[in-house]
Formats: structure tokens, sequence, C-alpha cells
């Protein structure tokens, strides 16, 4: 009897010391939060509810509305997701299961190290090769003959909503890649051949055990990409052309949330510091917005592929 | 009609073979050139006086950012001496006991921080720390960092460790080892490759973030390896060289980013190494 | 083996760790602290550098996180001096614990730079051409009214491209200031601060990033400080001034400007030399300050810190010149000196 209540108080103490650690996690998010909150209070109390639909931000009048980051900010992290999450879980899927075996810890070590360079130095690569590049290789043949089309006019200069998406593109693929092949790996050995002894294709029994395994990790590893496109700052400003309009064309320039903080906040004071932070908060709550319809669609997903075993 | 069937599936396997083998070429494209280009430009820069000189004003010979890599070096290490056990132990708590409201609190909390930008992370600690300290510090710096770090690893770990079956813990568990000790030694260690590859990701990045820094550690010009003063750190010396107007400087930016990277390059080595299972 | 280095991985950490962890001993050289405006960073690094040489028991420790920063540390007490490249403003001076000094160390210029492949440097802008196209009303380069002024110049049929800041700078700050002084129109609709609503334009981060989309974007034009323009080799516009001379940024010309508002340099030194008077000045130039409280606090720094000042108003200014900077005019010298007997400890001068 001693014995057994040792073991199960030890597995409590467990318990209760790993939550600790948990709490402490969710009192600093906490903490966070109202200390924003608290900084922010003068813009909230300025501006109120219509600071979310202002598209003017005058520091000479102090006058301030986040509209134009919110729309960059969404708009530069939704492209690069949709370029940056197939082309990593593509890329994961190659090198977990197609490639040459020497060719997995070369490619791993190259997306951990280029986890590890920062922003500024992307910022620099974006400015001098990837804006002329995209400028005249993509973006100008293409507003010539498309730029009708809302999404492409012109005119073409370099810094846009594009280039920002693509350069965050190329920084949040490590870690999905990583994160992705990490999670590929964890699928036993076992389930991929009693699919192919099925008769199942190659291509069939991916699909079948990713939509079975690996969706809720390429989910997180999905979160964690966005979550870096949504806060980066130093890279994305040098390249989205730093403009607080909003355009229908993702070849002009724009702004985001991040990008107006890390620029103003060193000079700011009073009334546009305390907007500033807000616009901060704002973008707290942006990143529960997309991370709840997220993990809605990942349920949706996970149900969808369940059904179809 | 089985035939069309199958033409139409291997069709699809192959077609399919080519679209991830598109994708890998398209990814690992322009991480090449990025890193070319670092390499090529850094390389430049890249000689002894960089890893063992102080800084020098523009237009002296030499001079280097050994001061930061000395700072980087003690405040990465500081950052991860606690947020590495927090996280972690958060991530077993998540995984393994965690199914009520506030183990969804703690998840909502922690992917909303994952999107929090870094410059608000250095505003928070220049705030709790910096402003009633009346100083700028190590510590705020790693403050700031370990806020960075902190939700990235508690997500790799959490979802690292539930791909690990169930049928682990409870043939263990079977066995008769205390649930603890099942956690610990096998849970833990079967998903151990995964778990630290977060680590080495959260570090990485960590390691490179240099908005964070501004408002908290500040930069140092000298050697300082105080926690309670201003201390360099390669990312703060870096951008202060990249939007600087001199040529060489620029070179020395590229070159401090071909520095880090080395960092993290040999840090990930010995982590795999010290952390290999026999097989 | 393994555990071998993991111990040794162990006892390298610890050991870093421990060195750290001790708090500032006193054994070693004192350190001050400053934080301020990246315009004069080359120059004060170069001044530190110098100093701490030839001073091995003291050591200057300058970062530079913008005019703001500097302003809002020296505020805060995070810092022993702060740099501003624009004054302080009364409400920013009602919120200091104590009275401050505005020293000012040094002048720079801000120069228009633009790219148009077979335009040289020395293109003639007068007040009214800057502000149109700042302004979004003169858009391309073969504008008649630039044509007017530049007759011998082949312009091109292309868009201008407007570069400005997208940080709040000093050096926006001086370069508002000239517009909203030299044309009503900017004055009333956008006018004159570290960061403003553009009308029109992309905004590049820091100096770096305005001659960064100037010098990659063909068409474009922006101001940035002098000594980006000279080291990227961009061409760089003559402007009017006051007395109605062309006159392009050199330092000659900026030391004009400095010499001609040396007559009327107040007290506090807090002056704008915008469009100073002087056929030779340059318009658009600008002071930059070292911001440090009259009562320090701590005798030993208040102490290295004014001995440091005076050898920067005397030796550290025949370093300015190799640097892109103007010196500072005798007469301005002379008048800090004695401003700096004013510093002092406890009712003590620390000169």
């Amino acid at each position: 009897m001693a014995a057994r209540s040792g073991k199960i108080s030890k597995d409590l103490a467990f318990e209760k010391a790993s939550a600790f650690f948990a709490s402490v996690v969710l009192f600093l998010a906490a903490l966070l939060f109202a200390v924003l909150l608290r900084e922010s209070l003068p813009a909230l109390r300025k501006f109120g509810a219509s600071f979310i639909v202002s598209g003017t931000w005058n520091p000479v009048l102090e006058r301030f509305g986040a509209l134009p980051f919110i729309y960059g900010t969404l708009v530069s992290s939704c492209l690069a997701l949709l370029i940056a999450v197939p082309l990593s879980v593509g890329a994961a899927i190659f090198i977990n299961e197609f490639a040459p075996p020497w060719l997995k810890a070369p490619v791993s070590l190259l997306a951990e190290l280029l986890a590890a360079i920062p922003s500024v130095i992307y910022g620099l690569w974006g400015i001098f090769v990837l804006v002329p590049i995209l400028r005249d290789v993509f973006m100008k043949p293409v507003t010539r003959y498309l730029g009708w089309i809302p999404l492409f006019k012109g005119p073409v200069y370099g810094p846009s909503m594009l280039a920002a998406g693509v350069l965050l593109a190329i920084m949040i693929i490590p870690f999905i890649l990583s994160v992705t092949r990490e999670v590929l790996a964890t699928v036993p050995q076992r389930q991929k051949e009693a699919v192919l002894s099925l008769g199942g294709t190659r291509w069939e029994m991916l699909r079948i055990v990713i939509g079975q395994h690996c969706l809720p990790g390429i989910f997180g590893a999905t979160v964690l990409g966005l979550g870096r496109a949504l806060g980066e700052t130093m890279a994305v400003t040098m390249v989205i052309g730093n403009r607080p309009e909003i355009f229908s064309s993702v070849f002009q320039q724009g702004y985001s949330m991040a990008a107006v903080i890390a620029n103003e906040f060193a000079e700011a004071d009073g009334l546009q510091l305390s907007s500033l932070i807000l616009i901060g908060l704002l973008l707290m709550l942006v990143t529960l917005a997309v991370n709840l319809g997220a993990k809605g669609m990942l349920s949706k997903m996970v149900a969808r592929a369940a059904r179809g075993i | 009609m089985t035939g069309t069937i199958t033409f139409r599936r291997k069709a699809a396997d192959r077609v399919m073979k080519w679209v991830f083998y598109l994708c890998a070429l398209l990814v690992v494209l322009p991480l090449f050139l990025i890193f070319f280009d670092l390499v090529i430009k850094g390389a430049k820069e890249l000689r002894w006086s960089l890893l063992v000189d102080l800084p020098r004003p523009v237009g002296e010979p030499g001079g280097g950012i050994a001061n930061g890599i000395l700072g980087t070096i003690v405040i990465t290490l500081l950052t991860m001496t606690w947020s590495v056990p927090v996280a972690v132990m958060s991530g077993i708590y998540l995984a393994e006991y965690g199914r009520g409201k506030f183990a969804s609190a703690v998840r909502f909390a922690v992917d909303t921080l994952t999107g929090v930008p870094s410059i608000i992370m250095g505003i928070f600690a220049y705030i709790l720390l910096v402003l009633p300290m009346k100083r700028f510090s190590a510590w705020a710096g790693a403050a700031a960092l370990s806020m960075i770090f902190i939700p990235v690893v508690v997500r790799t770990t959490e979802d690292m460790l539930r791909t690990v079956p169930m049928m682990v813990r409870e043939a263990a568990l079977a066995l008769g080892i205390a649930q603890w000790k099942t956690t610990l030694r096998i849970t833990v260690r079967t998903a151990w490759p995964g778990i630290l590859t977060g680590i080495l990701l959260a570090m990485s990045r960590i390691i490179g973030e240099t908005a964070p820094l501004l408002f908290t550690a500040l930069g140092n010009q000298f050697w300082q390896s105080h926690l309670d003063q201003p201390m360099a750190a390669v990312p703060l010396q870096v951008f202060t060289y990249a939007i600087s107007p001199y040529e060489d400087w620029h070179d020395k930016a590229w070159a401090g980013a071909l520095v880090l990277i080395t960092m993290v390059l040999l840090i990930n080595i010995a982590a795999r190494v010290l952390t290999r299972e026999k097989r | 083996m393994r555990n071998f280095f993991r111990i040794l991985t162990g006892i390298a950490a610890a050991a870093v760790l421990s060195l750290a962890a001790t708090t500032g001993a006193a054994a070693d050289p004192l350190m001050i602290n400053g934080a301020g405006a990246t315009f004069p960073y080359p120059l004060y690094s170069k001044w530190f550098y110098e100093y701490s040489n030839a001073n091995p028991g003291v050591r200057f420790n300058y970062q530079s996180i913008g005019s703001g920063g500097g302003i809002k540390q020296i505020t805060a007490g995070t810092v022993d001096f702060g740099a501003s490249d624009a004054p302080m403003k009364e409400k920013e001076m009602a919120k200091l614990p104590g009275p401050i000094l505005h020293l000012p160390m040094a002048m720079g210029a801000v120069v228009v730079v633009y790219n148009l492949d077979k335009v040289e440097s020395g293109l003639k802008l007068t007040p009214d051409l800057l502000a149109g196209i700042f302004l979004g009303k003169i858009t391309r380069w073969n504008d008649p009214r630039i044509a007017e002024r530049n007759k011998t110049v082949a312009l091109p049929n292309a868009d201008i491209v407007v570069a400005h800041r997208s940080d709040g700078s000093g050096t926006t700050d001086i370069f508002t200031n000239y517009l909203a002084a030299v044309n009503t129109e900017w004055r009333a609709k956008v006018g004159q601060g570290k960061a403003v609503n553009w009308p029109l334009g992309i905004g590049g981060k820091g100096n770096e990033g305005v001659s960064g989309v100037v010098k990659q974007t063909p068409g474009a034009i922006g101001y940035v400080e002098l000594a980006y323009a000279r080291q990227n080799k961009m061409s760089v516009a003559a402007l009017r001034n006051k007395e109605g001379h062309f006159v392009e940024p050199t330092l000659e010309a900026t030391s004009a400007a400095a010499a001609a508002a040396a007559k009327t340099m107040p007290d506090d030194y807090r002056v704008s030399i915008v469009d100073a008077p002087g056929k030779d000045s340059y318009p658009i130039a600008g002071l930059t300050w070292l911001l440090v409280y009259k009562d320090q606090r701590d005798e030993a720094k208040g102490k290295a810190l004014v001995q440091f000042l005076k050898w920067a108003i005397h030796d550290g200014q025949k370093m300015e010149a190799a640097l892109d900077y103007a010196p500072l005019p005798k007469s301005v010298v002379e008048k800090m000196d004695k401003t700096l007997r004013r510093i002092n400890y406890k009712g003590k001068s620390l000169y």
C-alpha cells in the first residue's frame, strides 16, 4: 500500500510540476496582454473602434488608423502561406520519400541554418536581389499583358506586396520544411507498407498516411510559419514599400502592422506611441483569429480524411 | 476496366512524384541562392581579425565583432537556461495531461504568442525591466528572447509528443513503469529528435534576432560580460553595419551573418552528437 | 566518452554564465552609456574610439537607436547622455527630471538624390519644384517647370518615383522643416516632423533604405544624409538657397550655413539652420546635439563626460571633415566652452 501511494504521489508531483510550467507560459501571455492594453489606452480612448477602419496615419495631426496595416499584414501573410505551405510540404515529402538518403541531413541542416539568418540580411537580399528579379522577370511582363486585371495593375516599381509575400515565404519555408519532415518521419513504417501491400501507389499511400497521421503536425508547422510571417518586421519593411494605403494590386506597395511598429517605435511618443502599441495588441488578436479559423479548417480536414478511409 | 483505373492511378502517381520534385527544387533554389550570396559576400571580410577584434570606426582597418560573439553566446545561453525547461515541461503537460479548459487556454496563449512581432517582446521587456532598473542589460535582452523562444518550443514539443503512438506509453505502463517515468524516459526519449529539432530551430531564430535586443541589451562597443550592463550581440552589430553608408561595413554585415550561421551550425552538430542514441 | 563531452559542455556553459553573472566590479574601466541619433554615429564611433585609446580609464558606449530614442532614454534615465538631430520640444523638456543642455557637436547636410540615367549631378531644383514633386503635383521628369530651370539637361519622359523615410528620423525632421519653411502648401498640407503623412511615395527604412530604393529604381528621387550620397556615388541636386543661388551640398556650403547661423545662435543652441542666409549656404543643413543633464547624478561619470566634451569641441572637430561632417564655427566653440562650465555635481562645476 505504501509503495503504491508513493508511486502515485510522484506521478502527481510530476503532473503538478509540468502544469506549473504551463501556467507560467499562460501568465506571461496574460502579462504581455495587460501591459500592451495599458500602454494603448490613450489611443483606445481617443479613437475607439474607428481605429480599425480608419485609413489615416498622420503623426503631425495626431490622427491614426490601422486599416491599411491590417490589410497589408493579412495579404502578405496569406500570400506567404499560399506559397510556402504547399512548397514546403511537397519538398518535405520529396526529401523524405523520394530523395537519396545522403540528401536528408544536408538539407535539414541547411533549413536550420537559414532560420538563423537575421532578418535584416533577408531584407538586404530582398532589396538587392529579389525585388529587381521579381520586377523585371515577373511583374513587368505580367502587368503588360494582364494589367487590366485589378490584381496585377501597375505601375511596377519593385517594392510591393508580392515581394513581401515571396520574401516571407522564403523566410518561413525552413521552419515548415523542418517540422513537416520530422512529422513525416514519425509515420510507422508498417502503416506505409500496409497500404502499399494492398496495391496502393506511392502517391495514394502518402495521401492516406498524411491525412491520417500528419495533418495536426503539419498544421502546427503552418501555425509557426504563420506566426513568423505575421510578426516579421525588418525584412518586410525593406521590400513592401511602406505605403499606408490599400491597393487591390499585389504589385503595388503596402504596409504591415509589424513593419509600422518597427519603423516608428523608436521615434514615437504620446498618442503615436500608444497607437503603435494598440496595433501590436490588434496583431495579437489577428493572430488569435487566424489561428482559430485555421483550427476550424483543420478539424474539418481531419474529419474528412477519417471519413475517406 | 481495371486496366484504365490502374493507368490513371499510375499516371497520378508519376505526376505527383514530379510535383514533389518541383516543390523541392523551388524550395531549395532560393535557399541556396541566399546561402551562396551570404557566403560570397561574407567571405570578403571574413578574416581572423573579425573574430577577435573589437569594433573599430569607419576607415580603420581591421576591427571585428568579437564582443558581439561573446555577447550572443552569453545572452542565448542565459535565455535557454530557463526557457528550455519551462517550454519542454509545458509541452509535456499539454501532450500528456492537457485535456481541460486550462490546457486549452495555454494552447491559445502559446499560439497567440507565436504571432507577436519580436519588437513587441522587446518593448515588453523594456517596460518591465529596463525602465524600473534604469539600465539596459543582458537580463532584459534574454527576457525578450525567451518570449519568442518559449512558444515555439512548447508548440513543437507538444506536437512531437503527440506523434508517439499510445501503444508505446501503454506498453511501458503495462510493464509497471510509473507514469512520470514513462513520460520522461520513454515518451520523451522517443520523440526526442523532433523535440531537439524544435529547440534548435527556436535557438537559431533567437540567435539572429535584432529587434528585441535594440531596447533591452542595447549593444556595446567594448568587452562587457556583466549581465546587468548593456551587452553587444552580433545581430545588433550586423544591423548597424547594414544600415550604414559604407561599403566595407556592408561587407562586415554579411560576414557577421556568416559568423551567426556558423555558430548555429556548430551548435547543431554538437547537439546532435551529444544526444544521439546508440541504435 | 559521450558522457565526458556532456560534462565538458556543462562546465563550459557554467563557466560562461558565472563569468557573466558578477555585477559590475570596481576594477573595470568606467563605462558611460549613450544612445541616440544614427546620423552622427560614424563620427561619434571615431571619437569614442580615439578618446578611449588616449584615456584607458573610461569607455564611452554609444548605440544608434535614433534621435527619438536618444531623447526618450535620456528622459527615462537609462543612459548617461543622449544624442539627437532634432532639438527637444517644450513638451518633451517638460517631462525631464532636471534641466538639460543641448550641445551641438557637428553639422551635416540632407541632400536630394535621384536616379536618372543620362543626368549627372547638379540638377537645379527650386523650393517650389521640390515641394511640388514630393506633394505629387509634378509627376514626370520632363515637366516644363523642371525643364525651365534645367535648359541644358535632357530630361526623360518618365515617372518621378518619390522615395522617403518610413521610419521616424531627424533627417526627415530637417527635410520637412525646410519644405515647410519655403513652401506654404507643404506647410499647410503636410507640415514638419520626424514622421509625417507623406502624400505619396515608397517608404525606405533608414537612410540605407531610401538610398537603396533610389539606386534600384530608375526615375526615383529621395533625400538622404550627405555621407550616403557620397559613399554610394549618387547624383545630387543643386538647391536654390535664400539668396537665389543654386548650391550643391558640399562641406563648404554646409559650413557657410553654419557660420551664418552662428551669428544668431541662441544660448541654448536649440536652433534650426535650414534655409540659412548667405550666398554660399546650402539650404538643408542641420546641427546634431548631445543631450547632457546640467546637474549630474554621478560625480565620476559627470567629470569624465565633461572632460570628453571639452575634447570633442576642440580636438574632436578636426576629425569631422574626413567623415563628411562640417565642424562647428569658432564662435560657437567659444560659447560652448562657457556652457560646459555649467555642468555640475551638487553645485560644483565639473569643468
